[in-house]
């Protein structure tokens, strides 16, 4: 038999135990519904500029479709697509990748690509690239990423999808060639990827729909 | 508590016992935050108002927590209200809340709080408990927006002040320049002395 502190400490120990998970959950019950508005908004606002100058139906975020690993998109984790449609016929589709050879750890990109192959905008959506050198892929520090607005295999040559000092196309970040690298390496292998399932893509059925 | 013994308390939080220029306290979230003003802010805050609850809490219940379960319950609560805070920044500053990612939930693990919970709260009644959290949590705000501000201002000239590197000069330099003041002041305070005494000789 133990103690009768010992009973005593635990009792205490639990009502307390109790008291702070109430708290939590009140609070969780008081902010849920904000903070879910809160992630679809970011989603939204983040998918935008690589959406720039398509017409489109609203509602981009729903179409989401998770391609599970293994796949050939760049990254080992699941891939995300959005797709975008106009009146049923598509338009666009979203590419949320990871470009693993960065130089501190992964960087999270968004790159569109519309229905013909070409590339409608790429955004850094998280990195830990050097501040002051590879942060300058991020769009509200330099226009780099620009560069890869409407280019598409032929323009350049696939072979030239490389930076400069590789011999390639794109011109590199001064100071973060290891970051260039690895950014335009993962947008190459998104369009390669989508020159082989483009159809898969736009016909498969969003995620919500699939597990209804 | 008088009007007095309020400000004589603020002087403690603020300069004579800082969390983090005195006691170094914390400081793993202080070097590692302090890149931005707004960053230095956002932390400042948060930890400030889980300080003041979390010493509220301590010192209400202090009467019943026997010594052996003192740590696990102050680690209940603080975890808690921590818990508490990040969803109320997801909900109503979640710009903040991306930018400053994982050094909220990380002030679970800031010291300063266990430490006024043990040194304070758990011996003072409530009143004073909150005035103390207030104190010392403004203390360490106030020090993460200096040095926040600080960084951010020296990066534009000098990139290694927002690199992590940065952050250790400038907590030394803050440092520093606080034990060169209490010097300067305690020289001054002797020297004023013998000359007061030799006027009074004449």
């Amino acid at each position: 038999m133990a103690e009768p502190s010992v009973i005593k400490g635990g009792a205490t120990l639990a009502v307390i135990a109790a008291v702070c998970t109430a708290m939590v959950a009140f609070t969780y019950r008081l902010t849920g519904e904000r903070i879910a508005a809160n992630e679809q908004a970011w989603l939204e606002r983040s998918l935008q500029p690589a959406l720039s100058g398509l017409f489109f139906d609203s509602g981009v975020s729903e179409s989401k479709l998770t391609v599970p690993a293994p796949h050939d998109l760049p990254g080992s984790g699941e891939a995300a697509i959005y797709r975008v449609y106009s009146a049923e016929a598509p338009v666009a589709a979203l590419f949320v990748v990871s470009a693993r050879d960065g130089y501190a750890g992964a960087i999270r990109l968004l790159v569109g690509v519309d229905v013909d192959g070409v590339v409608t905008g790429v955004h850094v959506l998280a990195h830990r690239e050097t501040p002051g050198l590879g942060d300058r892929a991020e769009t509200s520090r330099s226009d780099w990423v620009r560069q890869f607005d409407g280019r598409s295999f032929g323009d350049p040559r696939i072979e030239n999808w490389k930076i400069r000092r590789d011999g390639g196309d794109f011109d590199q970040l001064t100071g973060a060639s290891v970051t260039s690298r690895a950014i335009v390496k993962a947008v190459r292998e998104t369009l390669q990827y989508f020159e082989a399932n483009a159809a898969a893509v736009f016909s498969a059925a969003d995620d919500d729909e699939g597990t209804q | 508590m008088t009007t007095r013994g309020l400000i004589d308390r603020f002087k403690t939080g603020l300069w004579r016992e800082n969390p983090g220029l005195v006691q170094l306290l914390g400081l793993c979230p202080l070097l590692a935050v302090t890149s931005t003003f707004v960053n230095g802010f956002g932390l400042g805050i948060a930890t400030l108002s889980v300080l003041v609850a979390s010493n509220a809490l301590v010192s209400a219940t202090r009467r019943w927590i026997r010594n052996e379960i003192r740590i696990p319950v102050y680690v209940l609560i603080i975890a808690s209200l921590v818990t508490c805070t990040e969803l109320v920044f997801k909900a109503w500053f979640p710009a903040l809340d991306r930018s400053l990612g994982i050094f909220i939930p990380l002030i679970v693990t800031n010291c300063a709080i266990v430490a006024r919970a043990e040194v304070f709260a758990s011996r003072n009644p409530v009143g004073t408990s909150i005035v103390d959290g207030i104190v010392m949590g403004t203390g360490f705000a106030v020090l993460l927006m200096a040095l926040g501000a600080f960084r951010e201002l020296v990066s534009m000239a000098w990139m290694l002040a927002i690199l992590p590197p940065g952050a250790f000069f400038s907590l030394a330099l803050a440092i520093a320049a606080k034990n060169a003041i209490d010097r300067r002041r305690r020289e001054r305070r002797a020297g004023a002395l013998p000359r007061r005494s030799r006027v009074i000789n004449r």
